[in-house]
């Protein structure tokens, strides 16, 4: 048996290790399950629950590009109840940490959503999605105004006393102060990135590929992207990082911890590789043991510049 | 739903534009339905990123069969394996062709490379009457492997009646007198939807085998929604790709 310590504090939030599930790479945990044990992983971010169940955008939803894809999935999701009494118990079934991504065209809407689930006691912490760029209302909106992501802060902080993670979009000139003012609202942690806003064209039709003009932009193109938000965060403010972005391999997944993050999350890799999650631990505890380092979270922010 | 490395057995190129890839699969060859399909990674790198969805077309003991043409990067790099490459593949996946409806008279329509599925499916048509319609561009895209009672039409009249596949049906007739007959069709969505339309409009019972971009082909994505009459969105991956004609808008 290695001697490393894989168990990680991501501010308040505790974790088995570092290893989570991205939000909408992995539904609810049901489909992936049958690839990977979720109770061996450190949990599991359920896709984007809103108050009322989304049915989310027409196809062409994805198309792939450059060592990535783009998608406009539009949220698509089964609704606060469904997700309570459906979903939930799955994942406690299966012994699997959650944490619940919640989706809100409102500050009131992602209130009343954390209020419900606030008494689950499988939810570990609420991670709040401000920065979906694929739906009309709430999402990229709120994701680019400090002042919203403030307010979505404070309401949601008073209502909980979970760890509240607010996941933080890359399209914006500065992500660092967005994450200033989640520490100054009372947010326990920030995860970054959500996608890249991106477009295609079907150069013979002249047609957009996905059906909503514009589609957010993941998988291993956008790494070098995510590792610098990571970086400009992990420098300028004093507040626990999950990383993500095209984190497709534990040398990856490495890297993000130098930059800075406590923890990372494995996104669109899901799609292609569902195993990584339970592959991905002995491949980190190797390294620690190669590098003589005897816990993980030593890993974080450990860069040399 | 397991993943795992086939091994490649050969390449055949069934016309000039389609392939026939043999592939040893021992871990699924016996769990395999017609119509369901397999996520398949042709580069062991992030180009393509995704897997690449292909029906099952044809199985041999041990041995699964993919039907193919060259239709970008991904297939391209398919078709470069060699004997013994290994082929990361993720399935069985999708729910495949409905059997258990009472029916006599098996009519497999197949567009171009929508052919793929067949040959599997017509194995399992024991007791019943089969016709296959089979249309396509030009007579590269048509490939009768596996079928039977084969009647051919092309856009370009390179190869059988002139004309599509819906114009061969209505001018042959061989479908409205058939006994009992069941529409199984495959192709391309503007050629689902005609058969869709004759299918509803003439009362024949008829399952569609719908095509989508799809990530992940087993649920999680949801990129690949295909609106039922109900309004709602189902996915091709999980729900389908085979639905009933009278379940879905396409």
């Amino acid at each position: 048996m290695s001697s490393v310590d894989l168990s990680v504090n991501v501010g308040p939030l505790k974790l088995k290790n570092p290893v989570l599930l991205a939000s909408g790479t992995v539904g609810y945990g049901n489909e992936i399950s049958e690839f990977l044990e979720l109770s061996k992983i450190g949990g599991i971010v359920t896709k984007s629950i809103s108050l009322l169940p989304r049915k989310g955008n027409p196809p062409q939803r994805i198309v792939e590009t450059p060592s990535g894809m783009m998608n406009a999935i539009g949220l698509a999701n089964v609704g606060l109840e469904i997700f309570i009494k459906e979903k939930i118990p799955f994942l406690k079934e299966v012994k699997s940490d959650i944490i619940c991504n919640i989706a809100a065209s409102s500050i009131e809407e992602y209130v009343e959503c954390v209020k419900a689930l606030n008494n689950e006691e499988a939810i570990k912490a609420f991670e709040i999605n401000v920065s979906c760029p694929n739906v009309k209302e709430g999402g990229l909106i709120f994701g680019n105004d400090v002042s919203a992501v403030g307010r979505i802060t404070e309401k949601v902080r008073a209502a909980t006393d979970k760890p509240v993670i607010i996941k933080l979009s890359p399209n914006t000139a500065s992500i660092s102060r967005f994450a200033e003012v989640v520490k100054k609202e009372g947010g326990d942690i920030v995860s970054a990135i959500n996608t890249l806003v991106g477009a295609a064209f079907d150069i013979w039709k002249k047609t957009p590929k996905i059906a909503n003009v514009t589609g957010g932009l993941s998988g291993p193109a956008i790494k070098p992207v995510a590792i610098a938000k990571v970086l400009e965060i992990s420098r300028k403010v004093d507040i626990p990082i999950i990383g993500i972005g095209g984190i497709s391999s534990w040398q990856d997944a490495v890297e993000f911890m130098i930059a800075g993050a406590s923890a990372f999350q494995l996104g669109t890799i899901n799609f292609v590789n569902p195993k990584l999650g339970n592959d991905i631990l002995t491949d980190l505890e190797d390294y620690c043991a190669k590098m003589g380092i005897e816990n993980i979270s030593d890993l974080t922010a450990s860069y040399k510049i | 739903m397991l993943i795992f490395n086939g091994t490649v057995e050969s390449i055949d190129w069934l016309t000039g534009q389609i392939a026939m890839l043999k592939v040893h699969a021992p871990e699924i060859s016996d769990k395999i339905l017609p119509g369901q399909f397999c996520n398949i990674k042709v580069s062991d790198n992030h180009f393509p990123l995704l897997r690449r969805p292909f029906s099952v077309s044809d199985i041999d003991g041990e041995f699964i069969f993919f039907m193919f043409d060259i239709h970008g990067e991904g297939t391209k790099m398919l078709s470069e394996k060699k004997q013994g490459d290994k082929l990361d593949i993720l399935g069985p996946l999708g729910n495949g062709f409905n059997l258990k409806t009472e029916y006599h008279t098996a009519v497999i329509v197949a567009g171009g490379i929508g052919a793929a599925p067949f040959p599997l499916l017509t194995k399992h048509l024991k007791n019943k009457k089969v016709i296959s319609y089979l249309g396509a561009r030009s007579s590269e895209m048509l490939v009768s492997y596996g079928l039977q009672n084969v009647i051919k039409s092309t856009d370009d009249g390179s190869e059988g009646f002139h004309g599509n596949i819906l114009q061969l049906i209505e001018s042959d007739g061989a479908l409205l007198s058939a006994d009992s007959p069941k529409i199984f069709a495959c192709g391309p969505t503007p050629m689902l939807k005609a058969i869709q339309d004759y299918a509803l409009k003439n009362n024949i019972p008829c399952d569609l085998s719908t095509e989508c971009a799809m990530a992940c082909g087993f649920g999680i994505c949801q990129g690949c929604p295909v609106e039922t009459v109900d309004g709602i969105y189902k996915l091709v991956c999980k729900d389908g790709p085979v639905f009933e004609a009278s379940e879905v808008n396409l």
